[in-house]
């Protein structure tokens, strides 16, 4: 058995030069200190993201992206196909898992300053991960053209089209014309499966490079030398798997005893069903929008919110740039306060939208 | 055999174990299904030849039931057939030329609007169109 | 000089005409009227919304008199009627409304038979013999406010005539001297019909002139209720016409839908009618161990073995629907089995053990069909279970593979 694994191994070798490669990652080392658990959450959203692509791929056999039949379809899926409402209910929960596995990942990256340089790349791939994520969820959301899908649809682009100037195009652009119709949904269906995923690809490949060739980043103050260190292979790499299987036992619990709904199917000409609300992770920003008033200093509150979040996003993404202490391997509790507000209000605001009654 | 050998062992029984929980649902999922399709908004009613002049015939549109009529004029057409009184299923009765229910003899007229007898509301109608040998019946809007 | 002679002239002209226009819409009824109080001032108040004053009609089209004269005397002339005795009230309004000439010019289709019809009633006939209590035009239309019928608001549209009627036929001490009841405003509340009108707005559901007629209104004989009963519900009356029941009710002289559902406070009618139990209406007349009270028996029992099995269906399909499995399909052919229920319900009024059972039988293979996919459904949600147990004890048992993998490699470094 041994002298069968050497031949092959052998015979990569030669045509694919895997030794430097081998070598490489036999040196590949992760700190140890008290706050390397959060270290873990980087590797589970990869393991989340290929989960999301594999159902993904699996559910693109029987989906189709048409008003006539979307619903139908995973109607279809979720009856008649084998093992059709695990591979669903899986993409939709993992899905969720996966977006509070990226807040997680870039909170604990926040706060050990890991943006710090020479990882301020690392740090900005990472933000647009970020959004291409959100991205995958919004336009997921809608594929399944139930009444939520549809109506949060409507709600999330009526916002983007408030923007002053480019609204009302960036709203057309969206949704394929000027309402929520089967040519959104071939859209969203054209971003979910081709372009965020290609985008993904090269984006993630450069944020998977860049830890790769730069290393695990190490808390501020811990001096070099008195750092622990463990090899990635096999040490953490196990651990890393450790956790995967716990996340996927998690998962299917979740999928056999709260499979994903099918819903109504979409009526354009019902009304909008009262409280309706976007996917959780947006909840911060609809609330943030209910709850500013109407006009600041004579300027529209939603308005104000939108810049707000437009320009919060920048400097979130500018951070590695902005905190001058933390490039300097100094402590920089400034920006720790600041990131701990940021946390606190999406964690309040998302809670909020779900205690306060009428919101 | 020794705590190494045996560790190693374990772990790649589990992970092969693991993998074929994981392998067999998704190789029962592409297996074509029972029912090879979707149902969806259009769908063959019947075939022309199926349908004599003034004969009617309940089709399954999704999952409820439809009504296809071939009129005294020959005349094709289609409604829901879930009467909108209580939800029995109509009938069309040929010595009338109506549309009845035969739960409360509510009555609906060839345009699918109520005649006579309980139902509050006309029976939804639907387009016909005749492609070669096919009856398709489609949603409206 | 001519050029302001014109002028003025068309000046004059202009103000004539003004002021003659003004004298042409003077109405001094209303202009008295509405200085005064209580009801004197009522008319004026309430005729605002009057039908009739839509019509351009006002108090002198009825009463007579000229309202173009400001001084009392004057203005209540030779034509003026005054307010009619209440005996001639019927005669009053009907000098119009029985008039189809004259009623043309406002509404060509309107009826002008409401007199002639309300002789022949209940009401007409105790008026003709002096009884002034009765009810006339303006106590069920109102006098000077008088609205359309198909005006929510107005006293004659549906759901407002129960109250119009029960306003003298609920007062038990009005209603004293003529020895009738006075409990049918209370026991239609109650009623299937009080419920569709007053909850579901449902503007087919009888009122008290749907069954009793209105200008003509009179207590629907026995042998007529049945008919007025079909005009609704024409299926249960063929059934019940082709049934043994009819010839039998008639030989008896009992009225045919009454017998069993009442007539004002007809109530949903519930399985408990059917069958021998206390509240079935068949032991009202049937004697026990006669054919018909078996009869009445197999047919409750037939239904409810039907009902059993639907009802048994349907917790199948929730426990599984509450489980994930999707059910929506089954559930919806559950509904035609639904359905049959309801038609067998209406067949009941045939009273036909073959008919009844041969219908059930047909809706028994629909709920055998759910019932088989409510099992299936079932059993898929105790397949996932099953599958996640094993799956989980693989996911679980690598975990300790890995687990103790990692401890040795551990060891192994620190060693």
């Amino acid at each position: 058995m041994k002298n069968i694994l050497q031949s092959i191994y052998f015979y990569l070798d030669t045509r694919f030069k895997l030794s430097g490669l081998i070598q490489f990652a036999k040196k590949k080392k992760v700190p140890e200190h008290k706050h390397s658990f959060w270290y873990y959450f980087g590797g589970i959203c990869l393991f989340l993201f290929i989960l999301q692509v594999l159902t993904g791929i699996l559910l693109l056999l029987y989906y189709t992206p048409s008003v006539d039949s979307a619903h139908e379809s995973i109607q279809f899926i979720m009856s008649q196909v084998k093992f059709g409402w695990l591979m669903r209910s899986v993409h939709s929960w993992s899905a969720n898992i996966l977006i509070a596995a990226i807040f997680i990942h870039m909170f604990s990256s926040f706060f050990l300053k890991a943006y710090r340089s020479p990882r301020e790349l690392t740090w900005i791939t990472g933000f647009f991960l970020l959004l291409i994520f959100l991205a995958f969820g919004f336009s997921g959301y809608l594929l399944p053209w139930n009444e939520l899908s549809f109506f949060a649809t409507r709600v999330g682009t009526d916002i983007a089209g408030t923007l002053p100037l480019i609204g009302k195009h960036i709203k057309t652009f969206i949704l394929g014309g000027p309402d929520v119709t089967g040519a959104t949904i071939s859209r969203f269906f054209w971003l979910h499966i081709g372009i965020l995923p290609l985008l993904t690809v090269i984006i993630l490949g450069v944020h998977v490079l860049l830890v790769q060739i730069l290393g695990m980043s190490k808390p501020i103050g811990i001096p070099q030398n008195k750092v622990k260190e463990v090899p990635f292979f096999p040490n953490f790499i196990l651990k890393d798997s450790l956790g995967w299987m716990l996340i996927l036992a998690l998962i299917g619990v979740l999928c056999v005893f709260f499979p994903w709904e099918v819903g109504q199917k979409a009526d354009p000409f019902a009304a909008t069903p009262i409280g309706i609300k976007p996917e959780w992770y947006f909840t911060f920003m609809f609330s943030t929008l209910k709850i500013i008033p109407a006009h600041i200093f004579s300027i529209e509150g939603e308005m104000i919110a939108i810049f707000g979040f437009m320009i919060g996003g920048l400097l979130w993404m500018l951070v590695p740039f902005l905190d001058r202490k933390a490039a300097k391997e100094r402590r920089s509790p400034a920006f720790s306060f600041i990131g701990w507000i940021v946390f606190l209000y999406i964690v309040v605001m998302t809670a909020v939208t779900y205690l306060l009654p009428g919101l | 055999m020794n705590r190494r050998k045996f560790i190693d062992f374990f772990l790649g029984g589990s992970l092969a174990g693991t993998v074929i929980v994981f392998l067999y649902p998704t190789i029962r999922y592409i297996l074509p299904t029972k029912q090879i399709e979707v149902v969806i908004k259009k769908i063959t009613a019947a075939k022309v030849a199926e349908l004599a002049p003034n004969t009617y015939k309940i089709f399954k549109f999704g999952t409820s039931p439809g009504i296809l009529i071939n009129t005294s004029d020959g005349e094709l057409r289609a409604f829901s057939a879930i009467c909108t009184h209580l939800t029995c299923t109509v009938i069309f009765e040929s010595d009338s030329g109506t549309i009845l229910c035969p739960c409360h003899n509510g009555r609906f007229d060839l345009s699918g609007n109520v005649i006579s007898g309980p139902p509050p509301d006309p029976l939804e109608s639907y387009n016909v169109e005749i492609s070669g040998e096919d009856i398709i019946v489609s949603k409206k809007g | 000089m001519r050029k302001i002679i014109n002028l003025l002239s068309i000046f004059f002209l202009a103000i004539s005409i003004f002021s003659l226009s003004l004298y042409a819409q003077k109405n001094s009824c209303v202009e008295c009227h509405q200085e005064l109080e209580d009801e004197l001032l009522a008319p004026v108040e309430a005729f605002k919304i009057d039908i009739h004053q839509q019509f351009g009609l006002s108090c002198a089209d009825c009463h007579g008199g000229n309202p173009a004269e400001e001084d009392i005397d004057l203005a209540k002339d030779k034509t003026f009627k005054g307010t009619p005795q209440r005996f001639r009230i019927p005669e009053f309004c009907a000098s119009c409304h029985s008039d189809s000439r004259y009623m043309r010019r406002f509404n060509p289709s309107i009826r002008v038979d409401q007199l002639d019809i309300y002789w022949t009633s209940k009401h007409g006939q105790l008026l003709k013999k002096g009884d002034t209590k009765v009810a006339l035009c303006t106590d069920c239309h109102a006098t000077h406010g008088i609205q359309s019928a198909t005006h929510p608001k107005s006293w004659t549209f549906p759901w407002n005539i129960p109250q119009t009627c029960s306003r003298c036929h609920s007062d038990k001490d009005y209603m004293k001297d003529y020895k009738i009841p006075t409990k049918q405003w209370d026991d239609y509340k109650e009623s299937v019909h009080a419920h569709a009108l007053f909850e579901k707005k449902d503007l087919s559901a009888p009122v008290c002139n749907d069954c009793h007629g209105n200008h003509g209104a009179t207590p629907p004989e026995i042998t007529s209720i049945a008919f007025v009963c079909r005009q609704c519900h024409p299926s249960a009356g063929e059934l019940f016409s082709q049934s043994p029941h009819k010839k039998a009710f008639d030989e008896i002289e009992l009225s045919e839908c009454e017998a069993c559902h009442g007539n004002h406070k007809i109530l949903p009618p519930s399985d408990e009618m059917l069958g021998t139990g206390e509240k079935a209406v068949c032991i009202q007349c049937h004697e026990p161990d006669s054919e018909p009270y078996q009869i009445a028996s197999r047919i409750k029992e037939k239904l409810d073995a039907f009902i059993k099995k639907i009802r048994h269906a349907e917790s199948l399909l929730e426990q599984a629907d509450r489980q994930g499995v999707e059910v929506s399909e089954p559930k919806f052919r559950l509904t035609e089995a639904n359905s049959t229920l309801i038609f067998v319900r209406n067949l009941t009024h045939s009273f036909s053990l073959m008919e009844i059972e041969e219908k059930i039988e047909e809706g028994k293979k629909v709920v055998a069909e759910v019932t088989n996919a409510g099992e299936a459904a079932l059993r898929e949600a105790k397949f996932r279970k099953t599958g996640l147990i094993i799956a989980t004890c693989f996911i679980f048992l690598l975990s300790i593979a890995l687990f103790l993998k990692i401890k040795q490699i551990d060891k192994k470094k620190s060693s």
